[in-house]
């Protein structure tokens, strides 16, 4: 089936002379094979739409008033045996895509690990994807590379053939990452994680972008992505390595403000643990981090005082014994707030102080395992 | 751009300022000048012509189906010029970016155009048309004399005009949403659109969604309570079941849109966390709410247009409907199932392989009755004697062009494929594909259908038979080119590109572009040369095209009150039956007939409450406060109003069929 | 579909003999139906906030949670409160359906104070809470928490206000058709109210103090 590729596209070519049809002709094994789909949903359909648009033509053309050789059968309006047609011939193609949708959206499900390659090549189990960890931004791409320990604006690159896995979030309003020759596109959103597995099988350099509209720069949010020998990628990961700057907690901060068209920028080093406080908005340690926040709601809540001083949770998470934690935090509020009764709801300093102390001990207490709340 | 200051905010002018007016863009002020120039000649020849008192009380007040039908359409096609504007503006920057240049238009402007060009669309253009068409057609054609509460219809009028208002000022006053026409938060939110735009969209969108609700409720009681005697639901003309099955969907879906746009409101206005990032709100929560909605709001807009191709068809086939029950069936079946595919809007969110090809086949079965339908058109050809006026062009029009749309619009349903079209220029010229080939063309074959029934007098044919054949090519030349440059890999709602392979593409599409823009004006030029050709054009008969169902058989305009007797219905294609059976109009012995009074309230209340709305806007808290006492004082001083219908007596009956007979007689004479 | 033979042109329309009570018959079932209607896209509005408030119910953004927040004895009292309040709006049409004018205006007003007596509740209710600091905009859980509860009591504001004219046009007019039909959509209204009331008690508070 797959030499139906070329015959498409040759039908096509009147049309589209000239043009690169990146979807339908991708250099990633699940481009491709969506594009697959796109083809053979396309020929499936076309056997109830073409008999449907010739005879719309033909009947028009047939049983014009001026041809008054056609029949005319005023009084003829009901016939069981074509309803049945009418209603089973579409019902049965619609089986077919149901059948053919049900399992393609499984196999190429972008969470999943790729089964192969390409369609020559089977895939090596025992080889772990590429992890790349894609960030939207205002309205820049940020995308960092554990393993390597680098991190680029705008510009990403994969060896050919090497499986990858995005994982993707966003520090800000809703994207897309979407690479047309690689695959498909999947959402990028804020204090959350997606995911798209792939593959490129051929070196080149590819575009990328957001494909959800994000704001004003959004024309501008655009990417190269690179295709590349295994030496080639080596060789890009060290010019990357060689960058000016290290990415921290303030670089990012920096990076994050709203800025259009956002040059190539190489980090040398990624400080540890930034994609997680990016995916739990609180790269800004003035915030509560989204893992702390849902554990202290999956135990109950933090209480009223938990509108005030949502920082004493921090680091509940990662915690051995959330809950003991919890609790202990809200006696000790209750017993602080008893003393403060006669007062302003609002805390006072020292209590602040005093808790975080007992947090800082019941943390070295325990050997903090990193562990995600989602 | 120099953007205004909207974080000000003062306790008599709220957030106005004299920076709110956008000066510095050119093409918003030659627009300005140019409204001006227009509106106050317009309002000029209405004083000199001495038309105000008679606007205000045959039509402002009027709570006759027929007129608000009337005045529906003629809201959509103002709205139309509008919208289209906006996509002429569109197609001209991509255009030009694409072929290397730098655009005339920067980000803001663009996103703003967008923006508007989807939400008026939408909402302002086919919405009214469609809504007009539903109050104007369906009353006639089940024999009432008027909707179920004719008030409440006005009034659903005005609101919607009020909410059109608010979105033509924001034109020249502040600025209008950057966001999308479904205003996604986050970014609608209030930390990332500050302005006033997504409020005047959100407050445009609620005055006229509330309107669009009551007359959903109205049409809804008006078929399940007004038929004629003996028009069984299965005697009902299809277009009546579309009717239906329209108005159950946007009582049952208007109310989500009013919710949600409600929470967003809070979000922004008092801080609330409903769809933020933080603090536990869920900004996808809003991309699922909005498309319970949008998704049946598609067929709202369909489904009608599928009744008037119902009616069409027959007509200048000269032939019976085929399969009459399989297309009822089928509009119910859409119906229902349009309700459980809201999730192939957004695929891409993640939400895994099954959720992922449950919505993705659910949609897919959708198409089976379209195409059910789609043969019954075909079928009722066959064996038919097929007169090419204009609603006949725009049929078979439709009919090869939806087939194309509904096949891409079932390839995006299948996930995987959806993941490399999402978002894509693909995207946007099948939907397009599906509402201009389906809805727009529907809009206007039922135009030229049903106008000389509205005005005693058909368009000319010439200037219908050069606007079809300029949308017609001008849609395959704009949008042909979109579905190629989709398969490109180019996104939806840019503005700049950083290749110039795409500008061919851009170019032709914007030809065609072009071409529609010679078809609106065709259509607008025909209107004008059949005003002034009226009298050639004059249908005295009140059934030009020999038609089918019951409103032909009033006359052409209908009096006032429809049908000097209810109608009795013995079987579908009731005016058909009639003929067939070799019906005389009764001549004498007329009944007084119950009727409706005129009212200024609909009109009165909305003017407040546009009034209301832009206070909001612009969070002018204390206007906003003194207008919505004035709206619910004045709403309840309106139920104290018990005198609200009149008998029309006989004489006066008697005298207007009077005059039909004789107009009647001399069309029989001259025969 | 067999043709009805010897159909003559008298067959194909109405005389009405009797137009005056068939007229404003057909209108009033209209109205009661309409309203039924309008109830229902109401009742998706309401539905739109309770699964709004069943995603969101949970996200206390570290904050207080229901059990930290409600008193289930005064929500108790408001619920006695709205479903009296039901019960004898149920004798205003009790009253009105024997014909007596004052019968029925005592029940509406009863009605009405109960009614005045739940909203009373919820505003003691609110700012006790707002005093606290959880107030809508403080998380997820609270906003939704605030906008659920607060529509249903503009709702029931808005049937006290309807109420207070409907006892004046009662006042004016006495039980003529077109009063009796209000009395009855406004009974529809309330006796709706009670039912998404009891739809907020359970899911809202019982569930949310219990679990």
């Amino acid at each position: 089936m797959r030499n139906l590729k070329p015959i498409a596209i040759l039908l096509l070519a009147p049309v589209v002379s000239g043009c690169n049809l990146v979807v339908i002709n991708p250099s990633g094994d699940i481009a491709s094979q969506q594009s697959d789909l796109i083809i053979y949903s396309t020929i499936l359909m076309l056997i109830v739409v073409l008999p449907v648009m010739a005879l719309t033509v033909f009947f028009a053309l047939k049983y014009r008033a001026s041809n008054k050789s056609a029949k005319y059968e005023p009084d003829w309006y009901h016939s069981t045996s074509l309803e049945i047609v009418i209603w089973t011939v579409p019902m049965a193609i619609i089986l077919c895509l149901a059948g053919l949708t049900w399992v393609a959206t499984h196999r190429l499900e972008p969470y999943n690990p790729l089964r192969r390659i390409s369609s020559e090549i089977p895939i090596d189990q025992s080889v772990e994807p590429m992890v790349i960890q894609a960030i939207a931004m205002d309205w820049k791409w940020l995308f960092i590379y554990p393993e390597q320990n680098i991190a680029v604006v705008n510009e990403v690159a994969a060896p050919v053939n090497r499986p990858v896995k995005f994982e993707i979030t966003s520090s800000t309003v809703m994207n897309s990452l979407y690479i047309p020759a690689l695959a498909g596109q999947i959402y990028a959103m804020a204090g959350m994680q997606t995911e798209l597995n792939a593959v490129i099988n051929e070196e080149g350099s590819y575009n990328g972008f957001s494909a959800n509209y994000s704001g004003a720069g959004f024309s501008q949010m655009h990417f190269k992505f690179h295709g590349m020998s295994e030496d080639g990628f080596d060789s890009w990961v060290k010019n990357v390595g060689r960058g000016p700057d290290d990415l921290d907690r303030k670089a990012f901060l920096q990076l994050d403000q709203p800025s259009i068209a956002h040059p190539v920028t190489y980090y040398t080093s990624v400080e540890p643990d930034l994609w997680d406080a990016i995916i739990n908005l609180c790269v800004d340690r003035n915030n509560l981090c989204q893992d702390d926040m849902m554990m202290v709601d999956a135990l109950g809540g933090g209480g009223i005082e938990g509108l005030f001083l949502r920082n004493i949770f921090a680091g509940i998470c990662s915690s051995d014994d959330p809950a003991g934690l919890l609790a202990k935090i809200r006696i000790d509020r209750e017993i602080a707030d008893a003393k403060n009764k006669a007062e302003n709801i609002s805390l006072a300093e020292t209590d602040i102080n005093a808790l975080q102390q007992i947090l800082a001990l019941s943390r070295s207490s325990t050997a903090g395992e990193e562990s995600q709340a989602n | 751009m120099a953007a205004a200051d909207y974080s000000r905010w003062d306790p008599v002018f709220g957030k106005l300022g004299w920076d709110i007016f956008p000066l510095n863009e050119p093409v918003v002020v030659a627009t300005f000048v140019g409204v001006a120039v227009g509106g106050t000649a317009l309002l000029a020849a209405l004083t000199y012509f001495r038309l105000w008192g008679y606007l205000w009380k045959e039509w402002f007040t009027s709570i006759d189906h027929k007129k608000i039908g009337i005045m529906y359409m003629v809201l959509a096609i103002v709205m139309l010029v509008r919208g289209f504007a906006d996509a002429l503006l569109m197609r001209i920057q991509q255009a030009w970016t694409a072929s290397g240049g730098a655009g005339y238009l920067d980000a803001h402007h663009y996103d703003q155009i967008f923006t508007a060009h989807g939400m008026i669309m939408i909402f302002f253009v086919a919405m009214p048309f469609v809504t007009g068409l539903m109050n104007f057609v369906m009353p006639l054609q089940i024999g009432a004399r008027d909707v179920a509460f004719p008030f409440l219809n006005n009034f659903s009028f005005w609101l919607t005009t009020s909410g059109a208002v608010l979105v033509m000022i924001s034109l020249f006053v502040g600025e209008f949403a950057t966001t999308g026409w479904l205003a996604y938060p986050p970014l609608s939110g209030i930390e990332f659109s500050p302005s006033v735009g997504v409020d005047y969209y959100i407050w445009a969108l609620q005055i006229a969604g509330i309107g669009t609700t009551l007359s959903g409720i109205n049409l809804v009681v008006t078929i399940v309570k007004v038929r004629a005697p003996g028009m069984t639901y299965m005697r009902m003309p299809v277009f009546c079941w579309t009717t239906l099955c329209t108005n159950i969907l946007i009582v049952a879906t208007f109310p989500i849109l009013t919710a949600t746009l409600a929470l967003l409101t809070l979000d922004r206005y008092a801080g609330t966390h409903f769809f933020t990032n933080d603090l536990g709100g869920s900004p996808m929560m809003y991309v699922n709410l909005i498309w319970i909605w949008g998704h049946p709001e598609v067929y709202i807009l369909t489904l009608p247009i599928f009744g008037v191709f119902s009616e069409v068809v027959p007509t200048f086939t000269g032939k019976r409907l085929f399969g009459y029950t399989s297309m009822v069936y089928a509009t119910a079946v859409i119906t229902i199932l349009s309700y459980i595919v809201w999730l192939h809007h957004f695929f891409t969110m993640g939400a895994g392989a099954d959720v992922n090809s449950f919505f993705g086949i659910t949609t897919m079965v959708i198409s089976i009755p379209t195409g059910a339908k789609i043969f019954n058109w075909l079928f009722t050809l066959y064996k038919g004697r097929i007169r090419f006026e204009v609603p006949m062009m725009w049929t078979i029009g439709f009919m090869l062009t939806f087939v194309i749309g509904g096949m891409t619009g079932v390839l995006l349903a299948v996930p995987p494929a959806d993941f490399v079209l999402h978002n894509s220029l693909f995207l946007v010229a099948h939907f397009h594909n599906v509402i201009i080939g389906g809805v727009v063309f529907g809009i206007f074959a039922a135009m030229t259908y049903w106008f000389p029934k509205a005005f005693g007098f058909r368009l000319a044919p010439f200037w219908g038979k050069v606007s079809f054949w300029c949308w017609l090519i001008g849609f395959y030349l704009a949008f042909m080119p979109l579905y190629v440059l989709g398969l490109m890999g180019v996104t939806r709602r840019l503005s700049q590109f950083e290749d110039t392979i795409y500008a061919g593409y851009f170019f032709v599409a914007l030809i065609g572009a072009l071409f529609i823009a010679a078809g609106i004006g065709a259509f607008l030029l025909q209107i004008f040369v059949s005003i002034r050709d009226r009298e050639a054009l004059k249908d005295t008969t009140g059934d030009p095209w020999n038609g089918r169902t019951l409103e032909w058989s009033t006359s052409s305009p209908p009096p006032y009150y429809n049908f000097a007797f209810t109608p009795r219905v013995h079987q579908i294609d009731a005016w058909w039956h009639m003929k067939a059976e070799g019906f005389k109009r009764p001549l004498e012995n007329f009944e007084p007939i119950h009727m409706p009074k005129y009212t200024s309230t609909g009109v009165i209340l909305s003017g407040i409450l546009t009034v209301m709305g832009f206070a909001l806007v612009w969070h002018i808290w204390w206007l906003a406060a003194v207008t919505f006492i004035i709206t619910i004082a004045y709403s309840i001083d309106h139920t104290f109003n018990y005198d609200r219908d009149y008998y029309v007596q006989p004489d006066e009956v008697a005298e207007i069929e009077g005059n039909r007979t004789k107009l009647l007689a001399a069309e029989g004479a001259a025969q | 579909m067999s043709t009805e033979s010897a159909l003559t042109s008298e067959d194909f329309y109405v005389r009405e003999t009797h137009h005056d009570d068939d007229g404003e018959h057909h209108h009033e079932t209209g109205t009661m139906l309409g309203f039924w209607i309008y109830l229902m896209s109401d009742c998706l509005i309401f539905g739109t906030l309770f699964a709004t408030y069943a995603v969101l119910g949970r996200n206390y953004a570290a904050g207080p949670s229901p059990a930290d927040l409600f008193e289930l004895d005064l929500i108790l009292i408001s619920t006695f409160l709205l479903l009296f309040s039901s019960i004898t709006y149920g004798f205003s049409v009790l009253r009105m359906d024997m014909g007596d004018l004052k019968g029925t205006q005592i029940w509406l007003i009863i009605t009405g104070l109960f009614g005045a007596g739940f909203l009373y509740m919820e505003v003691l209710e609110f700012s006790h809470l707002w005093h606290l600091g959880a107030t809508p905009m403080a998380s997820a859980f609270l906003s939704s928490f605030y906008t659920l509860v607060g529509t249903h009591g503009l709702h029931v504001l808005s049937g006290c206000i309807w109420l207070i004219v409907l006892l004046a046009q009662l006042q004016i007019h006495g039980l003529t058709h077109e009063n009796k039909r209000r009395v009855m959509c406004l009974s529809m209204f309330w006796h709706f109210l009670d039912l998404i009331w009891i739809g907020v008690f359970s899911f809202v508070y019982l569930a949310g103090v219990l679990v």
